[in-house]
Order: C-alpha cells, then sequence, then structure tokens
C-alpha cells in the first residue's frame, strides 16, 4: 500500500512522517512514531486506553485514522509534563495512588485534562461522566476521581495567584 | 532456604517509619509520563508482527491445515501450526499456585487433533506488518470435521453428552471409572453426620445458583516479544505475572532447556491471574526461530475474551440448616464448574472456601470440574470462590432473614477463629473473622440510615456478606546490594501489577534505617534473580516482602562485621540501630549506611545481601466484608450501587494507598460480576460480545466512592504481620448485592449476573413487587 | 512449625492423619487415624501397613502426587514425604489446586 506524506503538530512540535492510509492514529502514534505512552485496550473505541487530544478535543486515537490528523495538532501523555515539571494531573494521580498496574493512566490523563480546560470546577459526578469512557479495571475509580478533583482545585488555586499577580 | 517463618508477637507493638507510610511509587512518574515500557511497547530492530488463525468452531476435528498459500504471501517469514510442537506427554505437575497438565497447555496453544472452542489457535504466521500477518490469516486453509458442542456444565455431565476428550477419565472418584467424560475431576469434604445434624435443625434453607462466565478483563491485551540468536538462546519479552512460570512453560513445551529461554517481564497492564499462563510466548519463539527475526505479537481484544481463559461459570446448590439461635449445624452443597475447554476449573478452591469463614461442624461439599466447549479457563482473582461465596451468603442471608437475626450478628455467631476446622479441614490459623465483623459494625455506612427514595418505581435495599480467601506462600528470591552513598538497590523477581516493588522498598527501607526514595527496586529477569513464583495468590507483600526481609538481616549481618572490622571490636559489640551502627562501648561514634559504604571495599568488598523463601508457613489468609446499599428501578430491573464500603483484613498494611486500591479494585470487579458481566454464546458456541461495549464492565459513572477499611490482625507468622491482600476483596460483593437486591425487592437474585433482563423477569415472576415503594435497611 | 495457639490437648502423643472423604472406604469408614511417625512419608507408610490401597491414591514414583497437597497444622508443607511432624500434628491431604489429568 502507497504511503502518504503526513505533516501535523505533535505536542507542540511540528512533526512530519510516511504511513500508510489504513494506520490509525493510535498505529502511528505508537509504531512510526515510537511514542507508546499511548495504549491498545480494544481498538473498537470502547475503552479509551488510546485517548489523545485532536485540536484539543478528546478523541479515541484507535477510531481517527493517521492521515485524519494531516494539518492537525495531537497532544499524548507525553506532551503533559513541562520538561521535567509534571502536569498537576500527573501529581495527583501519584500523591492519590490513582495508578495500580498504569495501563489506562495515559487515557485518563489526556481525557482529565480536557476535561479541566472545559470545566476547571467539576463535581464528582461530572468527573465521571466525563471520564466514562475510560476503562479502569485495577481501581474501582475511586482514587482517580479524587486525583482529578484534586487537580481541580490546585490548577484552580494556581489560576488564583496568577490572576490576583 | 530460610526457614521462611518467624514468630514476632513484636510486630504488633512495633513503632514503624516506613511502613504504613505512604510515599509516591517508584515507577509512579514513568507511568504517568508514558515512559514505561509494557510488553506491547517493546520494539526490536527487524522484528516482525505475528498473527494468530483461530477456530471458528467450538468443536470440530481438524482434517488438514494448509498453509502453503500463507507462506508464499510476500512479506511473510514464518507459519506454524500444531505439527510445528513437539509432543509433550500428558501428566499432572504442581505451577506455583496450582497444577497444569502440560500437555492440555500444548494443546491449547496450538490445536492438534481437534478445537475444543470457537477462538482456539489452529496456525500462526509472522510477516513484515501486522496487517500482512493479518491477510496470510486469511490464506490458511482449515478443513474440519464440525462436531455438535456443548456448552452448559450440566448437559456436558448428562450420559448422551459430547465427549471433549475422549481419554479423560475422572480424577478423585472412589472407586476409579472408566467411562468417557466430562467431568475431569471430583472434590469431595465431608465430616460429621449430616442426616442427624438436618433433623436436628430448626430452619432448613436450600437453593440453587447459577453464575455466568466472566472474564479478568484486564485493559492490556495479551503480548510476547520473542528472539531466538543463532544459537538458540531465546529471549521472551512479556507482560506476564510469572516470568519464571514462562520459562517453566515454554520448556516444557518446546523441548527446550530452561538455560536457553531467558524471560523479562515488561511492565503489566493489570492480570488478575489471567497472565500467570502462557499463549503467544511459544508462538512467538516457533516464529522467531523459523524466521530468524525477533516476532512481536499482541492480541486483540476480541481475541483476549474468545481465547484467553474467563472463569468458571457454575451450578451451585447449597443447603444450609440452622438452629433458632442463628448455628448453622449443617451444610450440604455441590458445586459444578465450567473448566473450559480443558481441566482445571478452580472448583476445588470454591469448595474449600464456601463456608470458610464459619465455623460448621457437619458438612458434606462436592465439586465437580467439568470441561465444556468454552475457552480454558485461567485463574481469577481468588478463583472459585466468588461464586461459591454468593451462593453460601445468598442462603445465610435468607436464614438470618427468616430467624429475625441482624445478618452481622449471625455470621459472628457462626464464626470462625483461630483453630476452627476449615471445610476442607485443616484448622484455620490466626484469622481476623470476628474483628471484619466488629469493623463492618462500627462503620460509618452501618450507621448511616437507608433513606428512602423519591422515585416511586425505585426500591432500596441494604446487603452485607463476607469472603474468605487464602495466601499463597511459594518461592520468592530477593538481593539489596549497598551502594557507596549508603543507598540501596533491591532485586527482585515479582512483576509489579499495584505498586509491589514500592512496598517492598519501603520493607528494605524499614529494616536498613534509610528514607525509601533511597532504595531502587528492579524487578528482573529470570537470569538475574533467583527463582521466584508468580505474582499472584496474595503473595508478593508478603512472600516477596519476607525474602526482602531475610536479605536485608543479611545485609545487616555483614555490615556489624565491617563495622566492627573498622573499629577492630568483636562482632557481639556492634547492633545495628535506628539504620546506624552502634558500638555498645560507646568509644565510636555511630556510622550510617552512607558513612559506612564509602569504606566498603577496604573492608573487605562490595555488601550484597541475599534471600530465598518458600513461605508456605508464613502465609496469612484474610477475610473481607462488602456492605453495600442499592436502588432498584422495579419497572426495568436497573439495579445502581448508591454505597460501597469494602472492610479487610490485610494483617498489616505495609503502604495503605495501596491496600486500599485492591480492595476499591476487588470490590468494583465484585460489582461487574453481579451486576453487569457475563459471556454470552449463540447455540453453535460462538461468544456474541467479545468486545468491551457488550463485555459490560463498570465504568466511572456505575460507582460511587468506595470506602476501604483497613483492619489489621497481624499474621503471626510474618515478622510484620503482612497477610495476602490482593484477592479477597473480589469475594463477597456478589453475595451482598444479592441480598441488597432481596431487601428492596422481597426478590432473591438465583443468578449472576444481576442484569435488567434477568431481574425484570424475576421481579414480574414474583407477580409484581411485594414492598410498596421504600427502603429496607438490614435489620 | 507454626503452632497455633487454640491447640486441644489429646489423650496420645502422636500425630492425627484426616483421611479425605473419598479415600474412608480404604480406612474402614475412618476419617481420622492414630498413626506414628516422624515424617508425612512415615505416617503413609504406617497407614498403608494396616489399610493397604492408600498410599497408591497419595503417593507416585516416591513422591506426593502432583495433585495432593498436605496440610501440617495449618500450613502447607514444603518437604513433601520428607516433612516432619511433631508427636501431636494435625496431617490433612488437601486437593492441590486444579485440574484433573488424563492419566485420572
Amino acid at each position: 500500500m502507497a504511503k502518504t506524506h503526513l505533516t501535523l503538530i505533535l505536542n507542540g512540535e511540528a512533526t512530519e512522517l510516511l504511513c500508510e492510509p489504513r494506520q490509525t492514529l493510535l498505529e502511528v502514534l505508537r509504531d512510526d512514531l515510537d511514542l507508546t505512552g499511548t495504549k491498545e485496550g480494544c481498538a473498537t473505541g470502547d475503552c479509551g486506553a488510546c485517548s489523545v487530544l485532536l485540536d484539543g478535543r478528546v478523541v479515541c486515537s484507535c477510531l481517527v485514522l493517521g492521515v485524519e490528523a494531516e494539518g492537525r495538532s495531537v497532544t499524548t501523555v507525553e506532551g503533559l509534563a513541562d520538561g521535567e515539571r509534571l502536569h498537576p494531573l500527573q501529581t495527583a494521580f501519584l500523591e492519590h495512588a490513582a495508578l495500580q498496574c498504569g495501563i489506562c493512566t495515559p487515557g485518563f490523563l489526556v481525557a482529565a485534562k480536557a476535561l479541566l480546560e472545559r470545566n476547571p470546577d467539576p463535581t464528582e459526578q461530572q468527573v465521571r461522566y466525563e471520564l466514562a469512557g475510560n476503562l479502569c479495571r485495577c481501581t474501582g475509580y475511586d482514587k482517580i476521581v479524587r486525583a482529578v478533583l484534586a487537580a481541580a482545585a490546585t490548577m484552580r488555586g494556581t489560576a488564583g495567584e496568577r490572576g490576583a499577580a | 532456604m530460610s526457614a521462611a517463618k518467624t514468630s514476632n508477637p513484636a510486630a504488633t507493638e512495633r513503632r514503624f517509619k516506613v511502613v504504613g507510610t505512604r510515599p509516591v511509587r517508584h515507577d509512579g512518574i514513568d507511568k504517568v509520563t508514558g515512559r514505561a515500557r509494557y510488553g506491547a511497547d517493546v520494539n526490536l530492530p527487524g522484528m516482525l508482527h505475528g498473527k494468530v488463525l483461530r477456530s471458528p468452531h467450538a468443536h470440530a476435528r481438524i482434517l488438514g491445515i494448509d498453509t502453503s498459500r500463507a507462506a508464499a504471501l510476500p512479506g511473510v517469514k514464518a507459519v506454524v501450526t500444531g505439527a510445528d510442537m513437539p509432543p509433550v506427554k500428558s501428566r499432572t505437575e504442581q505451577s506455583g499456585e496450582g497444577t497444569t497438565n502440560p500437555r492440555h497447555l500444548s494443546d491449547n496453544i496450538l490445536a492438534k487433533e481437534k478445537v475444543l472452542y470457537t477462538g482456539h489457535a489452529v496456525a500462526a504466521v509472522a510477516a513484515t506488518s501486522a496487517h500482512l500477518a493479518e491477510e496470510a490469516l486469511g490464506l490458511i486453509e482449515v478443513c474440519y470435521e464440525v462436531l455438535p458442542p456443548v456448552l452448559d456444565v450440566r448437559a456436558a455431565m448428562r450420559d448422551e453428552a459430547p465427549v471433549l476428550h475422549p481419554d479423560l477419565r475422572t480424577h478423585g472418584l472412589e472407586p476409579k471409572s472408566d467411562r468417557p467424560t466430562n467431568v475431569a475431576s471430583v472434590v469431595r469434604f465431608e465430616r460429621g453426620d449430616l442426616a442427624a445434624a438436618f433433623a436436628s435443625a430448626d430452619v432448613v434453607v436450600e437453593r440453587t445458583f447459577d453464575t455466568a462466565m466472566v472474564h479478568q478483563g484486564y485493559i492490556e491485551p495479551q503480548n510476547a516479544v520473542a528472539k531466538v540468536d543463532a544459537d538458540g538462546q531465546a529471549t521472551v519479552w512479556v507482560s506476564t505475572q510469572g516470568p519464571f512460570e514462562v520459562r517453566h512453560f515454554c520448556s516444557e513445551i518446546l523441548a527446550m532447556p530452561l538455560s536457553r529461554i531467558k524471560v523479562v517481564p515488561a511492565e503489566i497492564g493489570g492480570g488478575f491471574g489471567g497472565k500467570t499462563t502462557i499463549y503467544l510466548e511459544p508462538l512467538a519463539i516457533l516464529l522467531a526461530r523459523q524466521s530468524g527475526r525477533p516476532v512481536k505479537m499482541v492480541m486483540s481484544r476480541a481475541e483476549v475474551l474468545r481465547a484467553t481463559g474467563p472463569t468458571s461459570g457454575s451450578h451451585i446448590r447449597v443447603k444450609l440448616g440452622a438452629k433458632r439461635d442463628g448455628r448453622i449445624v449443617a451444610a450440604d452443597a455441590t458445586l459444578l464448574y465450567e473448566a473450559g475447554a480443558f481441566p482445571g476449573s478452580p472448583v476445588w478452591a470454591g469448595a474449600m472456601c464456601l463456608l470458610a469463614p464459619y465455623d460448621v461442624e457437619t458438612l458434606r461439599i462436592v465439586g465437580h470440574d467439568v470441561v465444556v466447549n468454552r475457552p480454558k479457563t485461567a485463574a481469577y482473582r481468588a478463583p472459585g470462590a466468588s461464586n461459591a461465596s454468593f451462593a453460601a451468603e445468598s442462603v445465610i442471608d435468607e436464614i438470618a432473614t427468616k430467624l429475625g437475626i441482624d445478618p452481622i450478628e449471625l455470621r459472628r455467631r457462626n464464626g470462625a477463629r483461630e483453630g476452627t476446622p476449615t471445610p476442607a479441614g485443616p484448622r484455620h490459623k490466626r484469622i481476623g473473622m470476628l474483628e471484619v465483623l466488629d469493623a463492618a459494625q462500627a462503620s460509618p455506612h452501618w450507621a448511616a440510615p437507608l433513606e428512602a427514595p423519591s422515585d416511586p418505581a425505585k426500591r432500596r435495599g441494604r446487603g452485607f456478606a463476607v469472603g474468605f480467601w487464602f495466601n499463597a506462600g511459594l518461592q520468592s528470591s530477593a538481593t539489596i546490594g549497598i551502594n557507596a552513598d549508603g543507598t540501596a538497590s533491591l532485586v527482585t523477581g515479582s512483576p509489579d501489577i499495584g505498586g509491589t516493588r514500592t512496598s517492598c522498598a519501603m520493607i528494605a527501607a524499614e529494616e536498613l534505617g534509610i528514607p525509601v526514595e533511597h532504595v531502587r527496586p528492579s524487578v528482573a529477569d529470570t537470569d538475574s534473580v533467583g527463582h521466584t513464583d508468580v505474582t499472584g495468590g496474595s503473595r508478593v507483600t508478603m512472600a516477596t516482602g519476607l525474602a526482602v526481609y531475610e536479605a536485608a538481616q543479611d545485609v545487616k549481618r555483614q555490615l556489624r562485621e565491617r563495622a566492627a572490622a573498622l573499629w577492630k571490636v568483636p562482632v557481639e559489640e556492634v547492633s545495628f540501630t535506628d539504620g546506624a551502627l552502634v558500638a555498645s562501648s560507646g568509644e565510636h561514634a555511630p556510622l550510617t549506611l552512607a558513612a559506612l559504604g564509602t569504606k566498603l571495599s577496604r573492608t573487605g568488598g562490595p555488601v550484597v545481601g541475599r534471600a530465598t523463601v518458600n513461605a508456605q508457613k508464613a502465609t496469612g489468609a484474610a477475610i473481607a466484608g462488602t456492605l453495600v446499599d442499592v436502588e432498584v428501578d422495579v419497572e426495568t430491573g436497573k439495579v445502581d450501587v448508591l454505597r460501597c464500603t469494602v472492610i479487610q483484613d490485610a494483617g498489616r498494611a505495609i503502604h495503605p494507598a495501596y491496600v486500599e486500591g485492591q480492595m476499591q479494585g476487588g470490590t468494583a470487579q465484585g460489582l461487574g460480576w453481579a451486576l453487569n458481566e457475563e459471556y454470552v454464546y449463540d447455540a453453535e458456541g460462538k461468544l456474541l460480545n467479545a468486545g468491551f461495549l457488550d463485555y459490560r464492565m463498570p465504568i466511572a459513572l456505575d460507582l460511587p466512592m468506595i470506602d476501604a477499611i483497613i483492619v489489621e490482625v497481624p499474621n503471626p507468622g510474618h515478622p510484620y504481620g503482612v497477610r495476602g491482600v490482593g484477592e479477597v476483596s473480589i469475594v463477597p460483593p456478589p453475595g451482598a448485592v444479592a441480598s441488597a437486591v432481596a431487601a428492596a425487592t422481597g426478590v432473591r437474585p438465583s443468578a449472576l449476573p444481576i442484569s435488567p433482563p434477568r431481574l425484570l423477569a424475576a421481579l414480574q415472576a414474583s407477580g409484581g413487587h411485594a414492598r410498596s415503594g421504600g427502603a429496607t435497611a438490614a435489620r | 512449625m507454626h503452632v497455633p495457639e487454640a491447640r486441644r490437648p489429646r489423650a496420645e502423643d502422636v500425630p492425627v492423619v484426616f483421611i479425605p472423604a473419598p479415600l474412608r472406604r480404604l480406612t474402614g469408614g475412618h476419617d481420622r487415624l492414630r498413626v506414628d511417625g516422624a515424617s508425612v512419608g512415615a505416617l503413609v507408610d504406617a497407614i498403608e501397613a494396616s489399610h493397604p490401597g492408600f498410599r497408591e491414591r497419595v503417593v507416585a514414583d516416591g513422591e506426593l502426587l502432583a495433585s495432593v497437597a498436605v496440610a501440617v497444622d495449618g500450613d502447607l508443607i514444603v518437604r513433601g514425604l520428607d516433612e516432619p511432624v511433631g508427636p501431636d500434628s494435625e496431617v490433612h491431604f488437601v486437593p492441590a489446586l486444579g485440574g484433573g489429568s488424563q492419566d485420572g
């Protein structure tokens, strides 16, 4: 199958590569770009382990063709931290023990980032609703929800400080 | 090998510095940044991709396989079928937690004469891309003689049932039988005069229950990457719970010496018992050997559900007799468990756990392991116990209702203690049954009134159940190396699914008196650490932690000798106290590890502590309780979980957040088992819901916060009192949910899952809902 | 060896071996036997001496059958037939987990 030239903004950096039209964005990320942080759990869009942001919106990258990302911006878990500075969600997940095996964690972090960007002060139910597309089999979700709520509070506090400054 | 057991009553009085705290796990940053490498993330130069061809029939003879067109497809570099595997002798051997028949294992990995379930592997190919490999599968021609399948355990036991294995005879029957059968084995526990005991009972309840086959549901599909060098040396990277088990099984299945196989455990994305066996590893090795290139294989979700071990569906009959005061005087139970295509259901464990939380003098418990044309079952978190607990706890709850006794109080009157015989016979060691009941009774959840729903179509109810699970001991190895700066490297062989590399590091830090951040834990491959049995059986923090503890004692002994040499005093005058070497004479200033670390090479050389344990005598079984409030919509049959509390005896919680995590995770799986999860087959034996949309596991919206109450009744066999914590929380939720639904609606579920269509049918069959809108808390 | 606290004292100072239900037809219906021996293997031999047929149900090729586990005083053993037993030990045979085999 002839390959297509693909150009996109990946975690803030202009990136180009060749890929087959039949490859999903998930395959392109993992197999061609060696960004293995995004995981395949089902390849049918039911588990959310492959969640990435496509132009800021959460999508299942297993349901997006690589070529559909042409000219668009993609954010993966590898793009959450700022160098060695973890995103508040990443810190909160660690401090609240919100991961056990960790396979669903990248998807949750990406989805939660999008959630908090849309709604910086969600209720517990809103967090559960917005993360309903991400399956976790290890934690029962309790500590994940707590971590997201804690990160939200941290981010509101920081934003408040910035606003006050 | 150390004695692997210490009696340490002082464990309860000891003041810990690290144990009991909640440090961030050592692998945490890698896991939240996507840097951690799981099996499917491993890539090697020149790597090929392997795929498996699977049977479309549930039961058929393989008449022939033609792989020639697949092999001729450009890009295909290797093709294997069952004919490429060496013959393996049929026998039963102990393998870590259980027994295995290597012939069955080989036949499950690639079918030889028969396929026994839809999805059974029949061939594998390796090609330059995964897409090409899938194309190649379509070019393999298999000629089948289709046979009638049997899918239900009772149907499989009938005389006229299709026989899966013509040479299978029932194990455990006395006298032995020579009849062809689908009953692979029978276990039986019996004591006392059953008829007399039932005759003496004031109330007798007998019920039958059915539970559906369910899957462990780990989010990460099975994977394996294999490389075979020109000299025949194989290396396998795999997400596994047991690298040494993988090595052992591959060695047997492929007739390769152990020393020719190295298994490197990648990070693992969930297992729950399902990754304690092998599926892809031997195929990857064979394809790598044939092609001369590394081969990576990853299952799809549909393959995982169709062809990796779920746990048994079951049919269980329980009859209990009790006195008016609630004391259970007689128990009679029969358990029929689906083994899937090959023998090996956990019916033996179900039979041993069914009434293990209780003191029941007179009983007869019989369990049958029955093969059916479904995938070969594999371990799933406390295998066999959830099915049994659902049945027994439902009957106990019914007795409590009949006698008007509070469900916690009734269990207390029958509660097992140290010395109580378990159903299989051996006496309980120290066991926290009464303490768990006390904690349940004292919980905020129990004290909170169950408020009536405002919607007239809803009913609310509260249910409680308990469960028991073992703690596997088995073997573990550990080494601790002291670095020149006083930090320590800790090497074990236990894959870390839930934070155990950190709980082990905490034990090392505690013993060495250094901060946990100064211990660098790693999970090593099979060449780099001594034999270590599976991450399973709730054993890692207990048994591998015990090896770590013993290795730390070895380190301290060596360090005392070094300090004694430095100070020129007898070693008896040197103690290790609060992380420092101290001279009893007081003439020398204490030396910390950091200070002594720089002097190691000139006092004799490196200090590496080591230990191996066989922890069978250190084990600490555990009791868990689940308290749940549900709301039932009587118009749709949907059950919502309003509130849930899990109470569990952890012995000693090394890292409380990760103990809570195990408790909450097992509870969530138990709730899914109770309410939504089941395998749905058509009459031909094809799995209809082989995906996460229709194999419906709990999502964040299905569950409330799960309160986790840790009870600590120290395990006297372990220096810190640690009990196994990973599994037992999955045992009581189905019984608790069933009792809550019964309390809410007056209808007691007799089958799992308590899904909306099933509950609605049961409500309608009972002639409408006896209760008029309201809430029924436990009495 | 772990000795649970709630030990009930017995008249004779001889180990008790609990007979699995399916094998009681070999021991005249007895569900437990007091037999003397300092190891699990010695106890099995002692039972065989008075109840022939017992040993082959639990031992093959000089080792315990893979399908049989033995608990002494509540703990699974580690040394097989060589596992020592004390004068007031309780010995149980329990299923060793897992399924049957083609050889019955």
